[in-house]
């Protein structure tokens, strides 16, 4: 049944609520209540204007008392389907979202709904065109991540919105974070809003990933090879994986400074003493020299050395073993120069976008941290100092770009987000056209300010209490989408929120993994080129 | 004898609300819960809940005839004059009328008159003017008698002049639900007696 305005079928009339806790609508009799489901777009017809909501609970209510007691003789069919609807009905929740003027509501586009519609306005379900309305089509700014809930059409991320703020993307893992993100980095590849610096723990962004049951998907470096280089930190493994990268990562020890080491003292195991230690020794030898020297010493010097800086002599002796460590990591060298990270801002200038691949070291945090941590923090240190001599002048300013960072909540906790490089750029914003996307599965680990400047959120499934709280933290209708969240799919579905979507909305992931979905993103076989250049070449030069 | 043979008799007594008829034949009112049409200016709808048979003169009751019969059929058969000392008589409720041949869910802006002929209604009748459930708001709002068991006959007999007769009790049903709210219990009375 569509009603004049084309929009999906009747379920009912609004009887009550408020815009703060949503409305009620009273399920019609003719409406089945299994047929509902959390998170359905509606649209209510005001006497002036739509309005455009989602169901947020959904509840049995009778109004005779005595039902609970005594249940009417429902092996009656007439008395059953009687009853059903009229003593005993459903009533959904829905928290009206947007407002759309007008009786057919294409005047201005939709705007934040600032009031309820009246008492009886009838609800329907969204259609096609309705929800096609509010979340666009997709073009060279949207890029489309995925279809409603039961539904063909597409819903579109305004991807230059995105990139002007810090994003980020959770979910428990295997609840399809990466291939989210995945998704992401392609669409920001592919509408050229920014450039991608992704560091790529479990190599499954650049190369071949992983998907849940699907086997191997194509990475992006696969998708778009002429767009994207791979750095890896180790050679051997990506070799063997059938991988040549296009340039390996190395990292003096001369480039790591206290800083980082603090960053690590959560994965270290170090005391906040021995870490602040690491500044007594930096200062004692100089930054160049500080791990190296200290790392070379035995037990009798070290004693001396305590004394010297004035260090608690255990805590020195725990961070020289702990700092032992790296000496594992054959991406450390005696000394290097600058080099990788030239390397990367030239990519990233040339709009190439960059991953960077951890090889064996994947499972090794504190190589991920360390790395991570370097890099960024001089890639944005280049950022500032060219966004400030650009003045002002946009043709100067460097690229747009993102850095996609997992386990975000290892570099943002609150105990260590102050100080690191991460947690300053997911506050300054876009003020130095770099913004984070934070991949990670304990949104309850990172600092509450960072969480709360993060422009749009993409959640996957998340069960445990305080990740949904720290998720839904100051959003509007936090409580309605705390149930939402709780109640996704585990597979291939997420509730989208915050700047680049006008409303928060349930999405059944595109897919990715198939040859079509490589087709629609834009991935054409080597011998399709072939052909398309041949083709172009008759065109020109006249084919017989 | 009637000339028409839906005819029933006669309105005796009449209100806004309801009337009484006197049976042409004795014993032959119709069966509870059907609904009837008077003639008369503001020809009404009403649907039979009381059906009485006794002496025409109130003040005498009828005496035991039966001592020596052998069935209840001889005493009528051996008495040929009690067809003219005994009545029978039905009381209606009122639930619409017409205009110009069409339904009108409301009462008559005149009760029929004394003498006004009614007539049992045709399936064709019945299902046209019953296809609206309105009509079920004066009647279970009456407070007659038995109002359950006479709604329950009323819409037994309705559901069978309509094309489809489940649809059409879960319809009724669900008006009644309104009529009658925070009676579920009654409700479920009048449906589970009109699916027996």
């Amino acid at each position: 049944m569509t009603n004049a305005h084309g929009s999906g079928k009747y379920l009912g009339m609004v009887v009550g609520g408020s815009l703060s806790r949503g409305v009620e609508v009273r399920l019609d009799a003719n409406s089945q209540v299994e047929e509902m489901a959390l998170g359905q777009h509606v649209v209510i017809q005001g006497s002036s204007r739509r309005f455009f909501g989602v169901i947020t609970d959904i509840a049995l209510e009778s109004s005779d008392e005595s039902i609970k007691g005594s249940p009417p003789d429902m092996s009656n069919p007439v008395v059953a389907q009687v009853v059903a609807g009229t003593a005993a009905y459903a009533t959904l929740s829905v928290l009206p979202m947007l407002s759309l003027e007008g009786a057919l509501g294409a005047v201005d586009g939709p705007s934040p709904a600032k009031t309820v519609p009246p008492h009886f306005a009838p609800v329907h379900l969204a259609s096609e065109e309705d929800v096609q309305m509010v979340f666009g089509a997709e073009d060279n700014r949207h890029f489309w991540v995925g279809n409603p809930l039961d539904m063909e059409t597409r819903v579109c991320l305004d991807l230059e919105e995105f990139v002007t703020r810090s994003n980020g993307v959770f979910g428990k893992s295997g609840t399809g974070k990466s291939f989210l993100t995945r998704l992401l980095l392609v669409g920001i590849l592919q509408k050229s809003a920014a450039v991608n610096l992704v560091f790529d723990m479990e190599s499954e962004y650049g190369w071949m990933g992983t998907s849940e049951g699907a086997g191997m998907v194509k990475g992006i470096k696969q998708l778009f090879p002429s767009q994207v280089s791979v750095f890896s930190l180790d050679e051997e493994q990506s070799r063997r994986r059938g991988v040549s990268p296009d340039y390996l990562i190395r990292v003096g020890y001369n480039q790591i400074t206290p800083e980082d080491v603090e960053l690590l003292r959560e994965t270290l195991g170090l005391s906040e003493v021995a870490a602040d230690a690491a500044y007594n020794l930096a200062g004692r030898f100089g930054q160049e020299r500080w791990l190296r020297s200290f790392l070379e010493m035995d037990g009798p010097e070290l004693r001396e050395l305590a004394g010297e800086i004035n260090v608690n002599e255990r805590a020195l002796s725990t961070l020289h073993n702990r700092l032992g460590r790296l000496k594992r990591f054959h991406f450390i060298t005696e000394r290097e120069s600058e080099e990788s990270v030239e390397e990367i801002l030239r990519n990233l200038d040339r709009g190439i976008h960059v991953v960077v691949e951890f090889g064996r070291y994947r499972h090794e945090l504190s190589a991920y941290m360390l790395v991570a941590n370097l890099l960024t923090r001089r890639i944005h240190e280049r950022y500032v100092r060219r966004k400030e001599e650009a003045m002002g002048d946009s043709s100067r300013e460097p690229r747009p770009l993102v850095i996609t960072i997992e386990e975000a909540h290892r570099f943002l906790s609150p105990s260590i987000a102050s100080q690191t490089t991460f947690g300053n750029i997911a506050r300054e914003m876009r003020k130095y056209n770099v913004t984070l996307l934070v991949v990670d599965q304990r949104p309850s680990g990172i600092e509450e300010e960072v969480m709360s400047q993060l422009g749009t959120k993409l959640s996957c499934l998340l069960d445990n209490e305080r990740d949904v709280d720290a998720v839904t933290a100051g959003v509007s209708g936090a409580r309605e989408l705390r149930s939402v969240l709780s109640k996704l799919e585990s597979k291939q579905q997420s509730l989208i929120f915050g700047h680049s979507v006008p409303m928060p909305i349930v999405v059944k992931v595109r897919d990715y993994g198939t040859n079509e979905s490589y087709r629609e993103l834009g991935f054409r076989e080597a011998s399709e080129i072939r052909r398309e250049m041949e083709r172009d070449a008759n065109d020109l030069f006249g084919g017989r | 004898m009637a000339v028409d043979e839906a005819r029933l008799g006669e309105v005796v007594e009449t209100t806004t609300t309801g009337f009484w008829a006197h049976c042409y034949r004795l014993y032959e009112s119709p069966p509870l819960g059907a609904l009837v049409r008077t003639g008369g200016p503001y020809p009404a709808y009403a649907v039979t809940h009381h059906v009485a048979t006794q002496g025409i003169d109130a003040s005498r009751r009828p005496v035991a005839r039966g001592a020596d019969a052998a069935t209840e059929e001889a005493v009528y058969l051996s008495n040929p004059q009690l067809s003219q000392l005994l009545r029978t008589e039905f009381q209606a409720v009122v639930v619409g009328h017409s205009v110009d041949g069409e339904p009108r869910y409301r009462l008559p802006p005149s009760p029929p008159p004394i003498y006004a002929f009614v007539h049992a209604c045709g399936p064709e009748e019945i299902r046209r003017f019953t296809s609206n459930v309105a009509f079920l708001r004066p009647l279970a709002t009456s407070g007659v008698p038995a109002l359950e068991e006479v709604v329950a006959a009323c819409l037994s007999l309705a559901a069978q002049a309509q094309p489809n007769p489940n649809g059409f009790l879960v319809e009724a049903g669900r008006q009644l639900m309104g009529i009658l709210p925070g009676e579920l219990r009654r409700v479920e009375a009048i449906l589970r007696g009109a699916t027996r």
